[in-house]
């Protein structure tokens, strides 16, 4: 399985990139998985993405998953951006909240039904 | 223009029969149609253990890690199965290869791979049956269509178990009824007693029994979602509106599958129940109460194991024997009713509490509300073991007028209805979706009579096949549902597709974006929420603008 080199450490990833152990997750982890280019586009962390990802990161702590979409847009729309929309989301991260920017968070792939 | 051959050849090669009982190893598996292995954390987690779950293996790895004596593990069960479900057996015996079943199966249309068939998926088991368990078998070997147990054969089992969605079509079509997903099924399991297991299904298994739901949310977030449900309602109607989490005391349980409070479009269906329970409670003091332990109607287990099916629905008794409901009212979820309909009596035992044990004596709403009366639960299809159905329940508010209806505040929207496989065929509720579509708006149209009701054509990501490695196989197999309802865009414009489903919701707008439908996916309870007029708020039927995707209803 692939692995991400941060700091002199390996990190465990799975198949799909996405951080094996999310309490290994910091900014520089986060830095890295959105530099790697083998699950998708090299992303260039701005201070918006840093707000989304913080937010997905608080919201996964204290209830155990992403939060859903509709919330996010919310929060987008309040404290990243006025015009955010479900586009404006897609356009910082390429392929998708649930596939980039909860990688990036550090946070396991979403399941169930959705 | 070319011409036209005057002779038509189709150049056919029928392999020798004996190919078939070569297995596939690992190196023939295709990208987008293995899935991955799952992971200790998952299947060796103090909520949910399975038997060598601590191993990391791959599938595309020669060596699968098996324990040492898995054959005999493996063969043990088999016997085991055979003995305690006589079912399996006889499906194991009777099949005469007919062929009937071959061009019913979604993903053998969509991939046309010969092992797709459902003929030929089960006799990947019945050959080894043959070898191991009849004399006939052991001494012909494959000139008796059998073959050994050997780590070659279970790679093929691990790939050509994985590519069935349980939708039980084929065995509407087998002379005989053999049902391939019942061996499908028992065959998954006894893969699961050598450490073989899917990750995606096990991932949801885990966070069911760690959470109560398949998604890991815990209850503040499941209350939070539904809170923020409420204050989009009351940007929607105008009005303050409510409901109870972990109420005791309340008449009904309500629950739903957890995407219903996350994703998106099952999100509209949420504002649907939240509307309905609300005019309910209005008119006729009926509470309904939703439950952070048992968030999650929906079993992935039911497609891993009996253990694991066990295991996930017996939250769902436990809680309303604790909240001292008087019976559960189940929402828009598919294999959910295959579960609670069919599975859930024999495997946890049911409340036992006094207004359970009263109210169930003679299951007529009038107990509860004098409104209500002649409302009775024991006629409904789905009220066998104190459940019902939401979408049973408002065709029964509709048929005895207590509820009142706008109809044109749907007339944007042109549906149709898929029957999700487990509903339509697991349960056998075909025309009470149909009633209330009908009933709520104006333009409602069928799709070819061979692909609805008891006929449906599967989603193609139920079974546990919504997993993303396995995007390949899902876009595939959805092609014959996604052709009729080409077919009713085509002739009726349609522009959204109904279905009482959460695993239909996430996989029909990946599938109508990749085949190019315009059609846009809900569900029926969505529909009922825009026509449900809230008189006991004092709503009149022209007074809603908006529906519940925020589009205006009328042109200005």
């Amino acid at each position: 399985m692939p692995e991400l080199e941060v700091k002199g450490k390996k990190l465990k990833l799975d198949e799909d990139g996405f951080l094996q152990d999310w309490e290994e997750w910091d900014e520089e982890v986060a830095e890295a998985l959105a530099k790697d280019t083998r699950f998708g586009p090299a992303i260039e962390l701005t201070e918006e993405h840093w707000k989304i990802i913080k937010y997905i990161r608080e919201y996964f702590l204290k209830y155990g998953v992403a939060p859903p979409i509709r919330m996010l847009v919310k929060f987008c729309k309040k404290e990243v951006n006025p015009n955010c929309d479900l586009q404006y989301i897609y356009k910082l991260f390429p392929q998708g909240p649930a596939k980039d920017a909860c990688r990036i968070a550090g946070l396991p792939k979403p399941t169930g039904c959705v | 223009m070319s011409e036209v051959p005057e002779k038509l050849e189709i150049k056919q090669r029928f392999p020798l029969w004996k190919k078939w009982l070569k297995p596939i190893t690992e190196k023939d598996y295709k990208p987008g149609f293995y899935s991955y292995f799952a992971l200790p954390k998952q299947v060796n987690s103090d909520f949910f253990k399975m038997p060598f779950g601590d191993v990391v293996r791959e599938p595309l790895e020669k060596d699968w890690k098996l324990p040492e004596n898995w054959k005999e593990i493996v063969l043990k069960e088999m016997k085991d199965t055979m003995r305690k479900n006589r079912g399996f057996k006889l499906f194991m015996d009777i099949c005469v290869r007919c062929g009937a079943c071959a061009d019913k199966c979604h993903y053998y249309l969509g991939t046309g791979d010969p092992k797709n068939m459902p003929v030929l998926r089960a006799e990947t088991v019945r050959t080894v049956y043959r070898y191991h368990f009849t004399p006939f078998g052991k001494i012909f070997g494959e000139w008796a269509g059998a073959r050994p147990l050997t780590e070659d054969v279970i790679k093929e089992w691990y790939y050509y178990l994985y590519q069935c969605s349980l939708c039980r079509r084929c065995s509407l079509f087998c002379p005989y009824g053999i049902d391939t997903a019942e061996v499908v099924w028992w065959m998954r399991r006894v893969l699961s007693r050598i450490g073989i297991n899917q990750r995606f299904m096990c991932i949801s298994i885990e966070a069911s029994s760690r959470t109560g739901n398949h998604l890991g949310l815990y209850a503040g977030g499941m209350a939070g979602s539904i809170e923020q449900a409420l204050e989009e309602l009351k940007d929607i109607t105008g009005f303050e509106l409510h409901t109870y989490i972990n109420k005791k005391g309340a008449d009904a349980l309500f629950v739903a599958p957890s995407a219903d409070y996350f994703a998106t479009p099952h999100w509209y269906v949420l504002l649907g129940y939240l509307l309905l329970f609300n005019e309910l409670e209005e008119k006729y003091g009926i509470t309904i109460t939703w439950s952070t332990y048992a968030s999650e109607g929906g079993n992935f287990g039911t497609f891993h194991s009996y253990e694991a099916a066990q295991l996930l629905n017996s939250k769902i008794y436990k809680e309303a024997e604790r909240l001292g409901v008087k019976f559960i009212i189940g929402g828009e979820c598919g294999h959910m009713w295959r579960d609670k309909h069919q599975f859930i009596n024999t495997m946890n035992n049911p409340p036992k509490h006094e207004e359970w044990r009263r109210f169930w004596e003679d299951p007529d709403l009038g107990q509860i509300s004098a409104g209500l009366k002649g409302i009775n639960l024991g006629e409904f299809i789905s009220g066998e073991h104190g459940w019902i159905h939401i979408l049973e329940l408002v065709a029964a508010l509709i048929e005895h007028k207590k509820i009142e209806i706008d109809k044109s505040r749907n007339d944007h929207w042109r549906a149709t209805y898929h029957d999700p496989c487990n509903v339509a065929r697991g349960m056998g509720m075909f025309e009470e979706p149909r009633y209330v579509l009908r009933n709520v708006m104006n333009h409602f149209y069928e799709m070819p009579e061979h692909t609805i009701k008891e006929k449906t054509y599967c989603c193609a990501a139920g079974g546990g096949m919504l997993a993303d490695e396995l995007m390949e196989l899902r876009m595939r197999g959805v092609m014959p549902r996604m052709m009729a309802l080409r077919y009713v865009v085509k002739k009726f414009g349609v522009n959204i597709m109904l279905t009482p489903c959460a695993i239909d919701k996430a996989q029909f707008p990946h599938a109508v974006e990749y085949w190019k439908i315009p059609v846009e996916i809900g569900g029926p309870m969505e529909m009922v929420g825009n026509a449900l007029v809230l008189t006991a708020f004092g709503e009149k039927p022209e007074d809603r603008k908006y529906d519940l995707r925020g589009t205006p209803i009328r042109e200005e």
